[in-house]
């Protein structure tokens, strides 16, 4: 059986060319960045290399740049960094409905500490109305914290407006552009964002590590207090051979995004008209402002874990948001922000194309799924109910 | 996360379908997950000569639903009401403890099936 991996929006492959960069690290070049010797200076070097990667990508500068575990981290270290310097200037925080967890469940911690968290909806398609965002804004606002692409929909929000809204009120702006690196073009200074979280393994790099921009002048305190490593704003010793993944991944997604996105929106694009030849089928995101390798579909009278389920015995492995996941119970928040009628939500499965996916596994898709929904279909008694409704109409 | 009893009979659910002119149907929407289960019986001198289930869930509830199915074939009403929603889920192997609900419907769409034959032949 022929194995198709389309969740790429919850983790990918370590590209081949990132493993082969990194392994030196492990084994000849062992150094601790921060030693004075030998050792230290030819890891350093390295660090500092994989640094200026990360900030071509994003188009800010080296210093900019400081390295984390993960992309939650990220978020937590902007979020609570802000808002623990600014909390004498004001408790107020404006982000959506929609964000990450990393996000979203930060935004309750801060908000048991006295904070205030302004919570803005979305439409049915995923989007934000930016007009309501500057209305949301009060005197006590410190962040806007607000999501470049979502994760489960691919629906991206209008940064650069946002960014100019930010900017204008002179508000600390932060995005988790988690989803959005490497797939569509992210410019911090065109989006005019003060705060950007990266992870690695979304991007070809390995799990456990990432990075966190920190416009010049935007003051955090640190989440790990401890050495002086990335000066001062994030102690422990560096996980050196996963940031030289992470700046071989950046270097790879700039060197051909433009080529990679339209190969994958391609694919992307084919196995959504594919799909929505189901009848009662819908997409869940945005028709044109999405992610060019995500596909949210659901399918009604179904579960999505039962479709996944079937699909991961052929080999398929996709994702759902869906109410009964082992996890955690009720629908996904996003969905459920967009308004989209229950039944449809519970059957939401998620696909996420990546560098490797083909024609060919689009193909096996195709002729695997509908197959899967009309199965379920036949043991949906909503299902049969609809057709007596229909048949006595 | 699924033990090999509750992917065979999700993959292969037994009795599933309607059962026309049934003598008791019956049904459960768990509270928790929306997951709905229905039960058609053919019922013949107190004994279940026939049962069909249609469901709408994830794969637990699904296996759980045939399993019940299984179960309760050729028993008589008196055992079918007795059946439990643990037998069911222990019948399969177990459950992974936040999916032990979605095994909750079968034993109540059953017995919910069984009521209402009783009260038209009452």
């Amino acid at each position: 059986m022929k194995r198709i991996y389309m969740d790429n929006n919850a983790t990918t492959a370590v590209r081949p060319e990132v493993m082969e960069a990194m392994l030196p690290f492990y084994k000849e070049h062992f150094g601790n960045p921060s030693s004075v010797h030998w050792a230290g200076r030819e890891t350093g070097a390295a660090l500092e290399a994989a640094r200026e990667k990360v900030a071509n990508l994003i188009n800010c500068t080296p210093a900019e740049i400081v390295f984390t575990s993960c992309g939650s981290e990220g978020d937590n270290l902007a979020i609570k960094g802000v808002a623990d310097v600014l909390r004498e200037r004001g408790n107020h925080i404006i982000t959506t409905a929609v964000e990450h967890p990393a996000v979203l469940s930060t935004c309750e911690y801060l908000s048991k500490q006295g904070f205030e968290v302004t919570y803005l909806p979305v439409d049915r398609y995923g989007m934000l109305d930016v007009a309501a965002l500057e209305a949301a804004i009060t005197e006590k606002t410190i962040l806007i914290s607000v999501m470049w692409a979502n994760n489960e929909t691919g629906t991206l929000f209008p940064i650069e407006q946002i960014g100019a809204v930010a900017r204008k009120h002179k508000i600390c702006f932060h995005t988790d552009a988690v989803q959005a690196i490497g797939r569509v073009p992210v410019d911090v200074q065109a989006a005019q964002v003060d705060l950007l979280a990266i992870s690695g393994h979304k991007i070809g790099a390995p799990k456990g590590v990432g990075a966190l921009y920190v416009r010049k002048g935007t003051r955090l305190t640190p989440l790990i207090h401890g050495g002086h490593q990335e000066r001062n704003r994030r102690a422990g010793t560096h996980n050196l051979p996963g940031i030289v993944g992470l700046g071989v991944a950046c270097e790879l997604a700039a060197s051909d995004l433009a080529g990679t996105a339209q190969r994958l929106r391609k694919l992307r694009d084919r196995l959504e008209q594919g799909l929505l030849a189901i009848p009662e089928s819908q997409i869940n995101g945005h028709p044109t402002e999405r992610l060019p390798n995500t596909l949210n579909i659901s399918f009604n009278y179904i579960e999505g874990e039962a479709v996944l389920l079937f699909m991961d015995m052929q080999g398929i492995a996709a994702s759902s948001g869906s109410a009964c996941m082992s996890d955690s119970f009720g629908q996904s928040h996003v969905i459920e922000a967009m308004g989209v009628d229950p039944m449809m939500a519970n059957s939401a499965i998620r696909f996420g194309l990546g560098y490797d996916n083909t024609d060919a596994d689009v193909d096996q898709v195709l002729e695997i799924l509908p197959a899967i929904v009309k199965k379920l279909r036949d043991m949906s008694p909503f299902y049969h109910e609809r057709d007596v409704t229909k048949a006595t109409a | 996360m699924y033990s090999d009893k509750v992917i065979d009979h999700f993959t292969n659910p037994r009795n599933v379908g309607e059962i026309e002119n049934a003598d008791g149907v019956g049904e459960k929407v768990s509270s928790s997950c929306g997951d709905r289960m229905k039960v058609f019986l053919k019922v013949e001198d107190g004994v279940i000569q026939d049962i069909k289930f249609q469901t709408y869930g994830c794969g637990a509830a699904i296996a759980s639903s045939s399993m019940m199915s299984e179960l309760v074939i050729g028993k008589t009403l008196q055992e079918a009401l007795d059946l439990t929603n643990d037998q069911v889920a222990d019948a399969l192997g177990g459950l992974p403890a936040p999916k032990l609900h979605c095994s909750n419907l079968a034993a109540d769409a059953l017995h919910d099936a069984i009521k209402n034959f009783q009260a038209t032949t009452a």
